[in-house]
């Protein structure tokens, strides 16, 4: 890092130390004026010593985080004293900055390490020891069980396969609602519009619709189809029963996955180069093939990918499905009728609602490996939409 | 869709039918994908009345509804006052941690990191934004939490005279301070991509000529990059307000809640979106108006957050000149 702040100080500030030497009309070496390259490992050094000696004096026992947390706030304070000792205000202001930005980047590293760490450590040897988590669903397990699990050493029962039914089930129909919208309202924006005033609403409100709280949207898509079945069917508690099920899940992700899907698509569509629409116009071609024959397949690759980061999103999505599915301890496939388990909310049922009160122990053990299976899930799906953009990406842009 | 092209492709086969088939196919395109653009308007026109209907009967309990009152509380503004005061804590805490770090790593992969690792550095901050949000609730109940209690203790023997830190600190460390964190890691690359894409606009000729003054590399970015990007920070936070604001996992999972009080480092507070999730699945009737009537009072604060934003943004757009 002292190489490159020199580096950068020669490049970036050069006149400051010229006015200096001249100044002081001493040796004039080119570094001089500046702090010696050592100068970081020696405040460091003294840093981790003075930390070491708060952290021993201000806290009730010594821990190794306080310490370095105290040692890094005592290194940044003694590069900005030692700079400004050696140099000058502006470059000991410059170093403070640089020290600053890094430590914010170093912060945001923390909690992503610890979150991945305690899925991996926690999920991963139970997945290991337990792979029949992947093809069981809660049916035969209760109480019970779970109770012989954490006290007699039982092997752990149960799973979450109808978890994964589920989220598969509510993800597909919830894409087969959002894409076909989505695509024709980015089409519409623009092939068909001419900044008028309902485009311009359109845009607006799409972006508006990207903070719609998805809990939110949950509750949307459940009043929507309480209505429409009290209003159409019957207002008896059998039917107000129906009101949870797949498809309410499905219609409370389409609204949050409809303006991510409008969005990307927009954006590529606007990057297939105009000359090869007036090319196809030119050879007397309708409009709406010269969308689906030329315009749709040059932006398919980033569409495609943009379809995949919203599918991403919504299948990591707990709070809609949770006031719109219900929950089941049972497989179902279908999603147009009965309760049905997602995945996200299954971690969540887990860890709040333990099978056993008494003995939350192997609950806590199944969510875990199904936090894993779905952050593996999630992370598998971004990878593919940044495949998909990469691999069959046009090979020019243009407008 | 597939059966019209499928039919164009045997009109289009013999000339005489060929324009007049396909210019009513052209119609039937045109009007479908005139009508998604109208269906979205609607859906969000529905958002809102669907909303507004549900929750009438807590609104005003005496004119919807058979009863006199709503179940939780004498009026319903008297029981959405303490959850909104615990979202608008939550979220602020939130932004507060998270705008110094989010701004301080959009201008590292921007501006200070070496070139080969910017790249991989905003696809880790990507992998932040990718990971589920219940995820962040297990991990901010179990882990985070537990990490916390030591923190709580010394903010209370120490900053006790300040009210945020008074009661007595919760010895599991499920409070709202915790939530807050967690909701902060998670807008953290929210508030960060939409920073960078900023920065990287800021035209090259102004940060050169900048350091041809002879300014150094954080007077450059004093000079150039923050004077151009300060509305894109501002609606950058705001969106990720946004988000914290709706956020539920994090907060469900995370706080043990109670009522409405000042200090963040004992248990109590409830937000509007956690109070829905814990309670909606059994809830019926009254009950059900009311969460949904909250949920209305969420969804309109929101709105206005967002809409603050983009209208910063494309009030921006006007005048910036990277566009």
């Amino acid at each position: 890092m002292s190489t490159e702040l020199k580096n950068q100080d020669q490049s970036g500030a050069a006149p400051a130390p010229a006015v200096k030497k001249n100044g002081r009309g001493s040796s004039g070496t080119l570094t001089e004026g500046q702090k010696p390259a050592w100068t970081w490992a020696a405040v460091a050094g003294g840093a981790l010593v003075v930390g070491a000696g708060i952290a021993a004096v201000m806290g009730d026992g010594f821990s190794i985080t306080g310490w370095l947390i105290v040692s890094a706030v005592v290194y940044v304070i003694g590069m900005y004293i030692a700079t400004r000792v050696v140099e000058n205000r502006r470059r000991a202001t410059d170093g403070l900055w640089r020290n600053l930005v890094w430590a914010a980047f170093i912060i945001a590293l923390i909690p992503l390490i610890s979150l991945l760490w305690t899925v991996f450590a926690q999920g991963l040897p139970t997945l290991i020891t337990n792979p029949g988590l992947l093809v069981d669903d809660m049916s035969t397990t209760n109480g019970a069980t779970d109770a012989a699990t954490q006290d007699q050493g039982e092997p752990l029962s149960g799973g979450f396969v109808h978890g994964l039914v589920g989220t598969l089930m509510i993800t597909i129909v919830a894409t087969i609602i959002s894409v076909p919208i989505g695509m024709l309202t980015s089409i519409y924006l623009v092939e068909y519009s001419r900044g008028g005033w309902f485009a311009r609403a359109i845009t607006f409100f799409v972006d508006v619709m990207t903070g719609i709280p998805s809990i939110v949207a949950g509750l949307f898509a459940f009043a929507a189809v309480q209505l429409f079945i009290t209003t159409f069917i019957g207002s008896s508690p059998v039917h107000l029963q129906m009101v949870k099920m797949g498809l309410t899940a499905s219609i409370a992700l389409s609204v949050l996955m409809i303006p991510v899907v409008v969005r990307s698509t927009e954006e590529m569509l606007r990057v297939v180069p105009n000359e090869l629409r007036e090319a196809s116009y030119a050879l007397g071609v309708r409009k709406w093939r010269t969308i689906m024959m030329v315009v749709l397949p040059t932006s398919i690759s980033g569409i495609a990918s943009g379809v995949t980061l919203a599918i991403a999103r919504v299948t990591g999505e707990t709070a809609p499905i949770l006031v719109t599915a219900g929950f089941l301890a049972t497989t179902t496939w279908n999603p147009f009728s009965g309760w049905m388990t997602a995945l996200p909310v299954y971690i969540y049922r887990q860890l709040v609602n333990p099978t056993a009160p008494g003995a939350p122990l192997p609950s806590e053990l199944r969510a875990w490996a199904a936090a894993l299976v779905l952050i593996i899930i999630v992370m598998l799906l971004n990878l593919i939409a940044r495949i998909i953009a990469q691999a069959f990406a046009p090979k020019k842009s243009g407008r | 869709m597939a059966e019209q092209v499928t039919e164009a492709r045997s009109a289009s086969a013999s000339p005489t039918t060929k324009s007049s088939g396909s210019a009513s196919a052209d119609k039937i395109f045109a009007g479908l994908a005139y009508g998604a653009g109208g269906l979205i308007l609607l859906v969000l026109a529905f958002v809102a009345i669907f909303l507004v209907t549900e929750s009438l009967p807590a609104l005003a309990p005496k004119v919807f509804s058979n009863v006199d009152s709503i179940k939780s509380a004498e009026n319903f503004w008297v029981y959405v006052m303490p959850l909104i005061g615990g979202t608008l804590m939550a979220s602020a805490i939130a932004i507060l941690l998270a705008t110094p770090v989010a701004v301080g790593i959009a201008l590292f992969i921007s501006h200070y990191a070496p070139r080969k690792l910017a790249t991989p550095i905003g696809y880790v901050i990507d992998l932040l934004a990718a990971i589920p949000s219940v995820v962040f609730g297990a991990w901010g109940m179990i882990t985070l939490s537990s990490a916390m209690v030591p923190i709580y203790g010394w903010l209370h023997d120490n900053l006790g005279f300040i009210p945020f830190f008074a009661g007595s600190p919760s010895t599991t460390g499920r409070t709202l301070l915790t939530s807050g964190v967690v909701l902060a890691v998670m807008i953290l690359p929210i508030i960060t991509s939409l920073c960078r894409e900023i920065f990287l606009q800021t035209p090259k000729l102004h940060e050169e000529a900048a350091l041809a003054l002879g300014a150094t590399q954080w007077e450059m970015v004093k000079m150039t990059v923050f004077p151009f990007a300060r509305a894109g920070i501002i609606s950058s936070i705001m969106l990720g307000l946004g988000r914290a604001l709706g956020e539920t996992m994090a907060v469900t999972l995370v706080l043990s809640g109670g009522v409405f009080s000042l200090s963040l480092i004992s248990s109590g507070n409830q937000t509007i979106p956690s109070e829905i999730a814990l309670n909606f699945p059994e809830a019926f009737g009254m009950r059900q108006s009311e969460l949904i009537a909250a949920g209305l009072m969420l969804f309109v604060i929101t709105l206005v957050v967002n809409m603050i934003a983009r209208w910063i943004v494309s009030r921006h757009k006007e005048f910036s000149g990277a566009n």
